[in-house]
């Protein structure tokens, strides 16, 4: 085992998850702020702390922009009373939001997020099946969800577990096979090598040669995340909560974790397959850093694309009505696994046609 | 660090497995469905200490993420406290140890003629393109009857939920 490998990926997976975990807490806040903004409110603008007002200038536009809004959110939900309804399942009770979380987290182990700092790749885990890991962990996600639905062991919870298995399931499918026309381009399932594709120039990115896939992957997106237009499973005008009625305090708050540390890692995903990763097409951003500041530079990049998108998908959240449920499995099942599978078939022959 | 992560997981995965079929704390079906789960996944660490991290990700992918879903999903609709108050059957014990019995003695059997030592190293390396060739030049019709033996099934099944065709 070499030393310094283990300590550089140890102090790779703490920086990430810090970088995420601050990222979660103020998804939340701009996910306020944005729905304030569409429709005409203001939004969250009270919480401060006491040494707020002595901060010359820039204290009061804190409080204003909310930004100590998710400290106190947190402090909120560590605080609560944790309170378990005496008719639940308790062992499943306890374990669902545990495992609701940590999926979302995983997946980001293989998605480069810079191209290197000195000789260190800024990627936890440079997988050679990368895709094929985030999917399977990816695939985990339902049952933090399904086990939340079955152990309230009452009728609505247990109703949004039973939809977000087959809704999720489903998706994934079209997920799965939205992706096969961009490893078709690249030849290779690694995630370095994907955003090595895409260099260049802003005609190499997936996204403009693939804008079929890259629709049907963002629509899978919101479906596999839970997010309005197909927030079903917790669809609050049907089901009260859906799978989290039942819970409260840090167990209802991983939940809340888990969808946004879901967003995150599904926008990362994104952003490597389709947006060209680090790279930018121009003034040689393209090529692996030299320097730690080039390197830096880079992670900047992505962070800014990977923003971008969240961006995009709360925006769609607080702009689209909800499905019902039957439509979401119609669009799913008869309208996006054909014209997915019609979209390899296309790319299949182009590229038989071309390379021959 | 290799033979150390194998008694983990091997040990992990026994245990799970165990623990699926006869969980002395528990009858309930979803504990089962969900110590499969973990079973898949120590299984995939195993291939995973072969090189073979395609197959260990397909494990993942395909079993622990889509199939016992699915088994999840049936059981849950299922009336669970008829199952968890069902008596030992006679018959369905002699008649599983009689399975296990026999597909044991089929892959000690197969194990054993095959000729493989414990230092047999991995041939295929694990990676994806060279799995693929091989499963369309060199085993292509194998792979071939496999996908029409699951398209019949789909289609049967099809068959089977419509209770009209019209």
């Amino acid at each position: 085992m070499d030393w310094t490998f283990l300590i550089f990926t140890l102090v790779k997976i703490a920086v990430v998850f810090a970088v995420v975990m601050t990222m979660v807490a103020y998804a939340v806040l701009v996910e306020r702020k944005v729905s304030a903004f569409i429709q005409d409110r203001v939004g969250p603008n009270r919480a401060a702390p006491f040494f707020a007002r002595y901060i010359p200038f820039l204290g009061p536009r804190l409080v204003r922009w909310g930004i100590f809004q998710p400290v106190a959110d947190a402090l909120k939900a560590i605080l609560k009373e944790d309170y378990t309804p005496a008719h639940v399942r308790k062992v499943y009770f306890w374990i669902a939001p545990a495992i609701a979380m940590v999926p979302a987290l995983l997946t980001l182990a293989v998605i480069p997020f810079g191209s290197q700092i000195g000789s260190q790749k800024m990627v936890i885990a440079d997988l050679d099946v990368g895709i094929l890991y985030t999917f399977g962990i990816v695939s985990l996600g339902v049952y933090g969800i399904v086990l939340a639905g079955y152990a309230a062991n009452s009728k609505y919870p247990f109703l949004g577990g039973i939809r977000s298995s087959a809704q999720m399931i489903s998706y994934e499918i079209s997920m799965g096979l939205s992706v096969i026309p961009v490893f078709l381009l690249v030849g290779s399932l690694n995630l370095s090598d994907v955003i090595g594709n895409q260099s260049g120039s802003l005609l190499n990115w997936h996204v403009v040669k693939q804008p079929l896939a890259f629709f049907i992957f963002l629509i899978a997106a919101f479906a596999e995340t839970n997010r309005l237009p197909f927030d079903l499973p917790e669809a609050e005008t049907e089901l009260v909560g859906g799978y989290h009625t039942e819970y409260s305090s840090m167990k209802f708050a991983l939940f809340f974790l888990g969808e946004y540390a879901a967003m995150i890692s599904v926008s990362a995903m994104m952003v490597t397959l389709f947006l060209g990763g680090w790279t930018l097409p121009f003034l040689g951003l393209d090529q692996p850093a030299a320097t730690i500041g080039m390197g830096l530079v880079h992670i900047l990049i992505f962070l800014m694309k990977l923003c971008f998108l969240l961006l995009i998908i709360i925006w769609v959240r607080w702009m689209l009505p909800r499905f019902r449920y039957d439509q979401l499995m119609d669009l799913g099942w008869r309208r996006f696994i054909p014209v997915a599978l019609a979209n390899i078939i296309l790319t299949a022959a182009v590229l038989a046609f071309v390379r021959s | 660090m290799t033979d150390l992560l194998f008694i983990v997981f091997a040990g992990l995965a026994l245990l799970c497995g165990f623990l699926t079929v006869a969980n002395p704390f528990t009858r309930s079906p979803v504990a089962s469905a969900l110590f499969l789960v973990l079973t898949m996944v120590w299984l995939s660490g195993l291939f995973v200490l072969l090189h073979a991290f395609f197959i260990a990700a397909v494990q993942i992918l395909v079993y622990a993420g889509a199939v016992m879903v699915l088994f999840l999903f049936v059981i849950m609709m299922l009336d669970l406290r008829e199952e968890e108050r069902r008596q030992w059957n006679r018959f369905g014990v002699a008649a599983g140890l009689i399975a296990v019995a026999g597909l044991l003695g089929i892959t000690v059997l197969t194990v054993v003629r095959s000729g493989i030592s414990g230092e047999t190293e991995a041939t295929l390396e694990g990676t994806t393109p060279l799995l693929g060739t091989a499963l369309f030049t060199q085993y292509l019709l194998p792979f071939e009857i496999v996908s029409v033996v699951l398209l019949v099934a789909m289609v049967g099944v099809i068959l089977l939920s419509k209770r009209e065709l019209k």
